[in-house]
């Protein structure tokens, strides 16, 4: 990278960062959410343990991998509804005056994401671990945790960019969530696939990738190094994160072009 | 003559409210996708809880998770409301309201009404879908009647409940403190399996839970062995009437603050 675009990147990302972490708005519900379900669903769901073949003797183990993933939703919803406003205010206008490079731009506005999700996958360690949680694969495991789940922060931010630059509109940003939950939801989140009885939720389960980016998180927590599942999971968010840049920096060209 | 103007106040606001909900479908959709997103997570990735040792249900794990969804959606219609209030008083609308009811607590019974309309419409899609996916119904006529009449007096206090924080802060930016406290004590009551396979902590919080009562009541109501069905209609009526005053009185605060 040239000291210049280095620096371009630099600019943009401290606003991301600061603009993220001074808004409790955004910061506040995307940590306690995501915790607040852990607890209700690690008490609620601890009975799904005494099932026959049940991976773990804690759904707190278990349930953890989730709070990562939901997350990472919010992920998608700051880094969108950021961008949207920059669009509506007319600082993206005013920044295509600039020389500024449209990769700096998209670089920079996903840092932000990047920070929050620092933050979250920290907080959502220690409060897992507080609480009792257990990571099977230990200290090392731990930080891969952390990098896999700033991954897919980063993965599912791209798409609330794209979003964004599409609709410039903070509210069609938002109005992806509920989409996005569907994702989470028709998930292994709650059970492991082979104990998923209903036939076409297995099939849902199955085809969506978020199971994956899940099981890739569990594996860590509950069954040690799992190869597979982490190859699957990194790239299953890496895949997401090169689709949702690509595709982003195409909508960047299009909307500089539109203004 | 002034009842009739308190129903045409009332019957206006519903109106109103009822016309912009349908026919707008970005406030349709996520009053309908959560209750349906619940019912299939929880009904179908969930159904082998049923297997859980002391797991005793005789309608089934699709009826024991429709009665959660239901009484979900009746609250939510309830707290969307809330919403459209907070939305109603961003724009200034109200203040017209407010201007031209010659009895205001018209104004809250008309938006209880919408409530009512916008979850009446909720709920008949998820019961067709629930009986369309093979839910089981092991309860009477009358006993549905009593489940929907439960889910109507949570829908009612869900609404009033919004209404009262809309109309004090007046701002949709409100809308978590409608949402978390209803979403929070729905989550804490026996949601996946019955109260007495729950321990620990979340055993403790459910059996001093309202909406536990509630919820365990409409369960056997649907699998028809009613029980604690006054106690649960005495809880569900003392909570619409407690946020109905609670909502009269943000009314006065919204009068008051011009």
């Amino acid at each position: 990278m040239s000291s210049g675009l280095a620096a371009q990147v630099g600019h943009l990302a401290r606003r991301s960062v600061v603009r993220t972490l001074r808004q409790p708005a955004s910061v506040v519900p995307s940590l306690l959410f995501p915790l607040m379900l852990l607890a209700v669903n690690s008490g609620g769901l601890a009975s799904a343990t005494r099932i026959r073949g049940f991976p773990s003797d804690s759904f707190l183990d278990f349930a953890l991998a989730f709070t990562f993933m939901q997350g990472a939703l919010f992920a998608t919803s700051n880094a969108g509804t950021d961008l949207a406003r920059d669009i509506q205010t007319g600082f993206l206008n005013r920044l295509a005056l600039t020389p500024l490079r449209g990769g700096a731009l998209l670089a920079g506005q996903l840092g932000g994401v990047i920070a929050l999700g620092l933050v979250q996958a920290v907080v959502y360690l220690a409060v897992g671990l507080i609480a009792g949680a257990r990571i099977e694969a230990g200290p090392a495991g731990a930080a891969v945790i952390v990098v896999l789940s700033v991954l897919i922060g980063l993965a599912f931010g791209s798409i609330g960019v794209v979003m964004a630059l599409r609709t410039g509109s903070g509210e069609a940003v938002q109005g992806l969530f509920p989409l996005l939950f569907a994702l989470l939801f028709l998930s292994s989140m709650n059970l492991p696939r082979n104990l998923i009885e209903i036939g076409w939720f297995r099939t849902a389960a199955t085809v969506n990738p978020v199971s994956y980016l899940i099981e890739a998180i569990r594996s860590l927590v509950v069954e040690g190094w799992d190869g597979q599942a982490l190859a699957l999971g990194f790239g299953i968010a890496v895949a997401i994160a090169a689709a949702g840049l690509l595709a982003a920096d195409r909508s960047l060209r299009g909307r500089l072009a539109r203004t | 003559m002034r009842r009739s103007r308190f129903r045409s106040v009332a019957l206006a606001v519903a109106w109103r409210n009822l016309h912009t909900y349908f026919t707008t479908l970005a406030l349709v959709l996520p009053g309908l996708l959560f209750p349906l997103l619940f019912f299939a997570t929880f009904a179908g990735g969930l159904s082998r809880l049923r297997h859980v040792p002391g797991f005793d249900f005789p309608a089934g794990y699709t009826a024991f998770q429709f009665v959660f969804v239901l009484l979900q959606s009746a609250a939510f219609g309830g707290v969307f409301t809330g919403f459209a209030i907070a939305r109603d008083f961003e724009s200034r609308f109200a203040r017209r309201f407010l201007l031209a009811a010659p009895r205001r607590s018209a104004i809250v019974a008309g938006y209880s009404l919408a409530a009512l309309g916008r979850w009446s419409f909720i709920a008949l899609l998820i019961t067709a879908i629930a009986l369309a996916t093979g839910m089981r119904v092991g309860g009477s006529g009358v006993d549905l009647a009593g489940l929907y009449a439960l889910a109507l007096l949570v829908n009612v206090a869900g609404g009033l409940w919004a209404a009262g924080v809309a109309m004090r802060l007046r701002t949709v930016q409100a809308g978590p403190l409608m949402q978390v406290p209803v979403f929070v004590s729905l989550f804490l009551a026996p949601v996946y399996v019955p109260l007495d396979l729950l321990r620990g902590w979340i055993h403790a919080v459910a059996s001093v839970n309202p909406v536990s009562l509630i919820m365990e009541a409409g369960r056997s109501l649907i699998a028809g062995d009613p029980s604690g069905i006054g106690l649960a209609f005495g809880l569900g009526g003392a909570l619409a009437v407690g946020f109905a005053a609670w909502a009269l009185r943000g009314l006065r605060k919204a009068e008051s603050a011009g």
